[in-house]
């Protein structure tokens, strides 16, 4: 398992390498540069400042020092275009937010989605399995881009009970609403894959078995049948882990959050080279990460798997 | 807005940071001059449509960016309410007689934040500071755009900083040389790109000399608190020369890119100003008379003929340009798409710009009807119609509003005129590069003056300008332009030169923009008619409810 481990590690140096110089070239490739602006700058002022960002050097040299600089100094140089910040500082303000936000989303979908899921699997067909899942069909529905003005709607215009944006350092009033516009949609998927996968367990010859045994409904459950349930919700939930934090542009858009995703799609927008590669690097090496930990996850929720 | 709401919002912002803000708070109870009640918080909440480019008034390059940097720092001169030229760190200037020295006097009571004088070589840092190719600034043109001596030298790296025209006589008098006279001047150091910096803070810190925890500031306001993506908040400078008619003790910019999340926002009471969302000004008007606001700037909306070698043979024509300018109905654009509160725009030049007088042409005069009218003969005489009908791309860049005017305008060309036309939107960047590369029949373009004269309008479509995307060119034109530079009296000039425009119809002047906010009716003295829309938080105060 530990040989396996580090064996996964090691692919992934190359892959996260590929990544990068496939972004780096595809920006490139995409009309416009950082200081593409609605009034030109003069020849001589775009020559001043191109030469300040590197950006007069020929492609493989920027690459070249872009490494360098990550691998020698831990640089992964400056904005080019909120000129006060580097790379560094953009992301240690803004992925400690995402982070946040993101993991009690996923532990809210998570925690949600399986019980939602359970309780409609276990009384199939009767009102409990109806209300959880057409409630799982209307969370499913509702993006985070529907949801976020909505809420802000209901609970700050209406009812005036939270802040209609902001951070404040994670305050928690300022953390309900992020948190249930991208918890929603997923508290949906996850509940379905729950429950189709627990019937089909609870249909399989070793729950029978357990029947026959006169084991009580209670034990087969939670002792035989949730493991096997949750084997195919884990590795749904490996990328939805990657997604409720890449996905968050639309939180940080609504709510003013000051987290990674706003940062991440307006430097695609505005042509910020390196902030985007930043960022395409971090979530390059959680995917990464999260896809093993899934694998490794699997092991434990299977005996048969071995690594 | 509820006095509860305003509490608990105030009870949420202030929980992190308390700060000194209390102690001017007993200071004034009515306003000095008005006699209105002030409201015992004296803190102004407003929308910020985008993060900042940055806090460096040398390198700031934003509209949001700028009205920080302007709280923060002050420069020789300010503009009051109206858009006057008012004493700032300068007392005054004099101008030698061949109009190309000026000399400030600096007021002996300026301070930085921490205590220090400001001095005339803090502007000569500053302004060398803002030439100088290592600074990388995208305002280094502002510099050559004010003639300075040695500008374009230190600019193209031919010469050293040190030999701009900026020097200290003394602490308290700053020289600047000209290369050529430039009537508005004095005008332009009221830019953020001229104030000082102070050098001491820059060369300890770096680029991150603008965090709260590192900045030093010579304005009414300081920084205390940046959350990127977030919010900015500045608080009274109690170093500032003129700290005591302050009344505004903070200002809060909330970063909300979504309008109208902000409007929302506003509604529930967490702002004090809001951009209105584009078709929503009539509803609100009527709605919150007291608080939707529309008022006059200086930028214009427009679309421009490729008239370059890659441009349509039918361009060329200037008839055809008439026709399709006179078709275009602007009150359905104002009213209907935009939603009320914008001007029509039969000029390239804002009304609203100072020494600036629209001529009566002959488009301005017309009934929509007759506009029309005229349009079909222009183009039956320019060759085009049911047997050979015009047909030709438009582009704009991605955007729902942008979109819908382009929409409106081809078929209104399409009706009246039989035209046919490709509409295509593109990214933004992608669209700066192919209206840049005169790569277009037809383009969306915009633009927002950088000082009060009408000359930041029409340099646009000099044959030289870096500007010129439809590469339009008329060597009377640009002879007019060349003249008002050092002309005494302006005005007959420009109006000289719209009436060129009108006639060869270079580009279609859409709608003239306006400021449309929604404003608490709490807040005082709000600059509604300074056009460049430059306000200073301490000119501001809050009213009691």
């Amino acid at each position: 398992m530990l040989l396996y481990t580090l064996r996964r590690l090691l692919v992934a140096i190359p892959t996260i390498l590929l990544l990068v110089i496939a972004a780096f070239f595809m920006m490139h490739l995409a009309p416009g540069g950082p200081f593409t602006s609605e009034r030109p700058l003069p020849p001589e002022v775009m020559a001043n400042i191109q030469a300040q960002y590197g950006l007069d050097q020929p492609l493989w040299k920027q690459l070249w020092d872009y490494f360098f600089n990550i691998v020698v100094n831990f640089d992964f140089g400056p904005s080019f275009v909120q000129k006060d910040r580097s790379v560094n500082d953009v992301i240690a303000q803004g992925f400690p937010i995402s982070l946040t936000y993101g993991a009690l989303s996923f532990l809210a979908a998570t925690v949600i989605g399986v019980i939602l899921g359970i309780a409609a699997a276990t009384r199939h067909n009767s009102w409990v399995d109806y209300s959880a899942v057409s409630l799982g069909i209307a969370a499913q529905a509702l993006p985070n881009f529907i949801m976020g003005p909505i809420l802000i709607l209901v609970f700050t215009l209406w009812l005036g009970l939270l802040p209609g944006g902001g951070w404040n350092g994670g305050q928690w009033e300022y953390l309900i609403m992020p948190v249930i516009a991208l918890a929603t949609s997923y508290i949906g998927s996850i509940a379905r894959i729950t429950r189709s996968s627990m019937l089909e367990v609870m249909n399989s010859n070793f729950i029978r078995t357990a029947r026959a045994k006169g084991l009580p409904d209670r034990t087969i459950i939670w002792r035989h049948a949730m493991k096997p349930t949750l084997l195919p919700v884990v590795s749904y939930l490996g990328p939805v882990f990657v997604y409720v934090l890449t996905g968050s542009v639309f939180v940080d858009l609504y709510f003013s959050t000051g987290g990674l995703g706003q940062s991440y799609v307006s430097s695609a927008l505005t042509r910020d080279y390196a902030v985007l590669l930043g960022i395409t690097i971090l979530y390059g090496a959680l995917t990464v990460i999260v896809n093993l930990l899934t694998d490794l996850a699997y092991a434990w929720f299977d005996p048969k798997i071995r690594y | 807005m509820t006095r509860i709401a305003r509490l608990t919002l105030t009870a949420l912002l202030s929980s992190t940071v308390l700060t000194g803000a209390a102690t001017a708070a007993f200071a004034q109870e009515t306003h000095p001059e008005t006699g209105e009640e002030l409201a015992e918080d004296q803190t102004f909440t407003y929308r910020l449509l985008d993060d900042v480019s940055s806090l460096d008034p040398q390198i700031v390059e934003d509209v949001d960016g700028s009205d920080v940097v302007r709280d923060l720092f002050e420069g020789l001169m300010n503009q009051d309410a109206q858009g006057n030229l008012v004493p700032g760190v300068a007392t005054g200037y004099e101008v030698s007689d061949d109009n190309l020295t000026y000399t400030f006097t600096l007021r002996e009571d300026a301070r930085w934040s921490n205590g220090e004088p400001v001095t005339a070589e803090d502007f000569v840092y500053a302004w060398r500071r803002a030439a100088d190719p290592a600074t990388a600034s995208p305002y280094q043109w502002f510099m050559e755009l004010m003639s300075i001596e040695g500008a374009s030298e230190v600019i193209s790296g031919d010469a050293e900083p040190d030999t701009l025209g900026v020097r200290a006589i003394d602490p308290q008098t700053f020289e600047v040389t000209l290369t050529t006279p430039l009537p508005y001047f004095a005008q332009m150091t009221t830019h953020s790109t001229t104030f000082p910096t102070p050098q001491s803070v820059i060369e300890e810190h770096g680029n991150s000399w603008t965090q709260p925890e590192n900045i030093v500031s010579n304005g009414a306001y300081v920084l205390t608190e940046y959350r990127p993506g977030e919010r900015i908040v500045r608080e009274r400078n109690e170093e500032y020369w003129n700290n005591e008619e302050t009344i505004l003790d903070r200002t809060v910019g909330l970063i909300i890119n979504d309008e109208n999340v902000a409007l929302t926002r506003y509604l529930a009471g967490e702002l004090d100003r809001t951009e209105i969302p584009a078709g929503q000004f009539q509803r609100l008007s009527e709605e919150y008379p007291e608080e939707a606001t529309s008022f006059p700037r200086l930028c214009n909306y427009y679309y421009t003929f490729n008239l370059s070698d890659s441009g349509p043979e039918a361009f060329k024509d200037p008839n055809v340009r008439k026709a399709l300018a006179l078709a275009v109905d602007r009150e359905i654009i104002v009213n209907n798409v935009k939603g009320g509160g914008w001007p029509p725009a039969y000029t390239f030049t804002p009304d609203a710009v100072a020494g600036f007088s629209p001529p009566t042409t002959e488009m301005a005069e017309m009934t929509q009807a007759e506009r029309d009218e005229r349009a079909k003969e222009l183009l039956a005489e320019a060759g085009y119609g049911e047997d050979n009908p015009l047909e030709f791309d438009m582009i704009y860049n991605t955007d729902e509003a942008h979109q819908k005017i382009a929409v409106v305008m081809s078929q209104m060309w399409k009706q009246k005129l039989g035209v046919e036309t490709n509409l295509s939107n593109m990214e933004w960047k992608v669209f700066l590069e192919t209206r840049g590369q005169q790569d277009f029949d037809l383009a969306r373009g915009a633009w927002c003056g950088d000082y009060n004269e009408a000359s930041t309008f029409l340099d646009l479509l000099d044959t030289d300008s870096g500007y010129n995307d439809g590469k339009y060119s008329n060597p009377d034109y640009d002879a007019l332009l060349e003249e008002a530079k050092t002309a005494e009296d302006t005005t007959p000039l420009y109006t000289e030169a719209e009436e060129i425009i009108a006639e060869d119809m270079p580009v279609i002047p859409i709608y003239h923009y306006a400021g449309v906010y929604m404003l608490d009716s709490d807040v005082g003295n709000w600059p509604t008619e300074n056009v460049e829309q430059n306000w200073y938080s301490r000119n501001l105060y809050k009213i009691a409810e």
